[in-house]
């Protein structure tokens, strides 16, 4: 594979394709759920998502979605990590989130951690993408997106 | 100097007066571009097409600045020393050079770190002026409540943000020329926008995203019969186009070294004699002054006013050479073969799926084109031809808004430089047409 089929793989190109939460949704005010709402900007090269988070009163991801523009790697981003993120709890939402900071460090070499990497599932498809200093921006954008709108529903505090 | 055997400045290899560098020129010419040799992603020739961000550099312009500080490095304009004479003198001489080179005299070009500093220059003598700094020879300068600032919707944010600061800070209102469907300047409203309130029209001379080249005699015109002074960004017009600001008329001008084969870190200010000499300083301190008491200052005529603290001496050298390197190449030829590779990068418009926005013809237009890919996202075309070697720019080259008045978040754009190649340009082309296959869009 060329270093560009490793960072467009093709699991990758399919997400931005067929993106999976796309569309707000508006968050019903059940009883007990918290709700939190972040737009991020990439500045550099415009691209934009805003992610609304449903948190159920026992801390764990009831719902995602969100609306976006932007190259497939951001787009994609934040479809793969909606797909993982969803009924997990924030711990473990916290987790993945710090696996997937340390992949995109990772220089093309990924986690050489069968377990991590089995926890982040189709979001290893980005390991491509940490060989491009400039791409990891926009893979990372969504997971932004995903920490501050959980920091807004204010089920960081109480979790 | 460099040892190329064949100089571009050789008379046997003067393009004709309607010819554009021939082959043999533009080999001398990429010859001394030592960067150009290089090869990136696994070995592949280096195909630059995003000269319009940064220009290479020619060894002449690196031997220059390095000979500088071997040879010459002292404070300038200061000091009894032998060296010290050399500096000034190295640093004066390549004011001359880039006054020359643009049609200026030596006292009218002001160093500054780069264009956006100049604008900035200009803006804050506005609002020095608007709170009573420079008395009443600075009374041009002064803004009031409903007084207007014009700029257009294509410019750079770097002759935007500035203007949009000096409203906020003055009460002046921001009003801006359009930009029509073929992006070039609407002027069908001129006379609205421009009036007797106007006190300021900026424009880009030539857009960094469009390619197109603003009508300056009409834009000038305007600001005349009103009274407006006008601020030209020439960033892209200096180093690819023969620029003469005594003959454009304007009363500034703004444009950067690394853009036109010199160092980053130094640029020009130009401003007519008589304005920089009315100007209220903006930055203050060491070599800008004349005498000092611990009440007050009394400043140094322009262009050292605005030349606070210790300046971007061996840059200054070396943009002064890149302005001699440009001369002797001859800025009309470089004009024709600019004209000849947007020729061939607006081909680009036969590739399905790709619309250019800019002009699509090269009258008034510079080898500057962006465009979009149906269905795939700017940095992914982006990253596609850089796998073949072929750097262009993505995202919105400073210039959101122009971008949102065509309905889109980001661009790729190619551009060219005086050592671009047809060659360059036809592999671009291969490259683009095989993007969209590439992400299966349909
Ligand atoms: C049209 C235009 N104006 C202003 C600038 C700003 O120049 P600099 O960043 O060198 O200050 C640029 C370069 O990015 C430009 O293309």
């Amino acid at each position: 594979m060329s270093t560009l089929e490793q960072m467009y793989q093709q699991v990758i190109l399919d997400h931005a394709k067929h993106p999976v939460g796309r569309g707000l949704v508006d968050v019903a005010s059940v009883a007990g759920h918290l709700a939190g709402e972040s737009h991020q900007v990439n500045p550099t090269c415009g691209d934009e998502v805003t992610l609304r988070v449903d948190v159920t009163p026992e801390g764990s991801v009831a719902g995602v979605s969100w609306e976006g523009q932007g190259c497939s790697i951001s787009q994609a981003s934040v479809s793969v990590m909606t797909s993982l993120v969803e009924g997990a709890d924030l711990a473990e939402v916290a987790r993945l989130d710090g696996l997937f900071h340390d992949l995109m460090s990772s220089r093309g070499k990924g986690l050489d951690d069968d377990a991590a990497e089995d926890a982040l599932g189709d979001a290893t498809a980005f390991t491509g993408v940490s060989q491009y200093p400039a791409r990891i921006k926009c893979a990372l954008l969504g997971w932004a997106a995903l920490k501050d709108s959980l920091a807004r529903s204010g089920a960081l505090a109480t979790s | 100097m460099t040892t190329t055997t064949v100089r571009p400045g050789d008379p046997a290899l003067q393009p004709a007066e309607t010819g554009s560098l021939s082959t043999t020129e533009l080999a001398a010419v990429r010859a001394d571009f030592p960067l150009l040799e290089r090869t990136v992603r696994g070995g592949q020739p280096l195909v630059y097409l995003d000269s319009a961000a940064t220009s290479q550099k020619p060894q002449v312009v690196l031997d220059t600045e390095v000979d500088f500080y071997e040879q010459r490095n002292a404070a300038v304009h200061r000091g009894a020393h032998q060296l010290a004479e050399e500096a000034t003198e190295a640093f004066e001489q390549a004011r001359a050079s880039v006054a020359a080179f643009v049609g200026a005299d030596e006292g009218e070009i002001v160093w500054q770190p780069g264009a956006t500093a100049a604008i900035n220059v200009v803006a804050y003598a506005f609002s020095n002026a608007t709170l009573g700094r420079g008395g009443e020879a600075a009374a041009r300068f002064r803004l009031a409540p409903g007084d207007e600032i014009v700029v257009t919707e294509a410019e750079h944010h770097a002759n935007l943000v500035p203007w949009q600061e000096l409203a906020a800070r003055t009460g002046a209102v921001l009003r801006w020329i359009p930009v029509g469907d073929d992006g070039r300047l609407d002027l069908t409203t001129l006379d609205e926008v421009v009036t007797e309130r106007t006190k300021v029209l900026a424009f880009g001379h030539v857009s960094n995203v469009t390619g197109a080249i603003a009508p300056v005699a009409t834009l000038v015109a305007a600001a005349k019969r009103v009274g407006a002074l006008t601020v030209l960004d020439a960033c892209q017009s200096v180093p690819n186009m023969p620029v003469d600001l005594h003959a454009l008329d304007v009363d500034f001008a703004a444009f950067s070294g690394h853009k036109m084969l010199g160092p980053t870190g130094v640029g020009a200010l130009y401003g007519r004699r008589e304005l920089l000499e009315a100007m209220p300083p903006t930055v203050t301190g060491g070599s800008m002054v004349e005498v000092v008491t611990m009440e007050t200052t009394t400043y140094a005529p322009p262009p050292q006013r605005f030349e606070a603290g210790t300046q971007m001496v061996a840059q200054a050298v070396g943009m002064g050479c890149a302005a001699q390197y440009l001369d002797e190449l001859g800025m009309a030829g470089v004009a024709r073969h600019e004209t000849e590779l947007a020729a061939e990068m607006l081909k680009i418009v036969d590739i399905p799926g790709v619309r250019v926005i800019g002009p699509l013809d090269t009258a008034d237009r510079l080898a500057v084109v962006s465009f979009v890919v149906d269905g795939v996202h700017a940095h992914d075309v982006g990253q596609v031809l850089d796998d073949k070697g072929i750097a262009v720019r993505v995202g919105h080259h400073c210039a959101q808004p122009l971008h949102r008045r065509f309905g889109v978040a980001a661009t790729a754009r190619a551009s060219a430089s005086v050592y671009t190649t047809v060659e360059e340009v036809v592999a671009f082309r291969e490259a683009l047409a095989g993007v969209r296959a590439f992400f299966g869009a349909e």
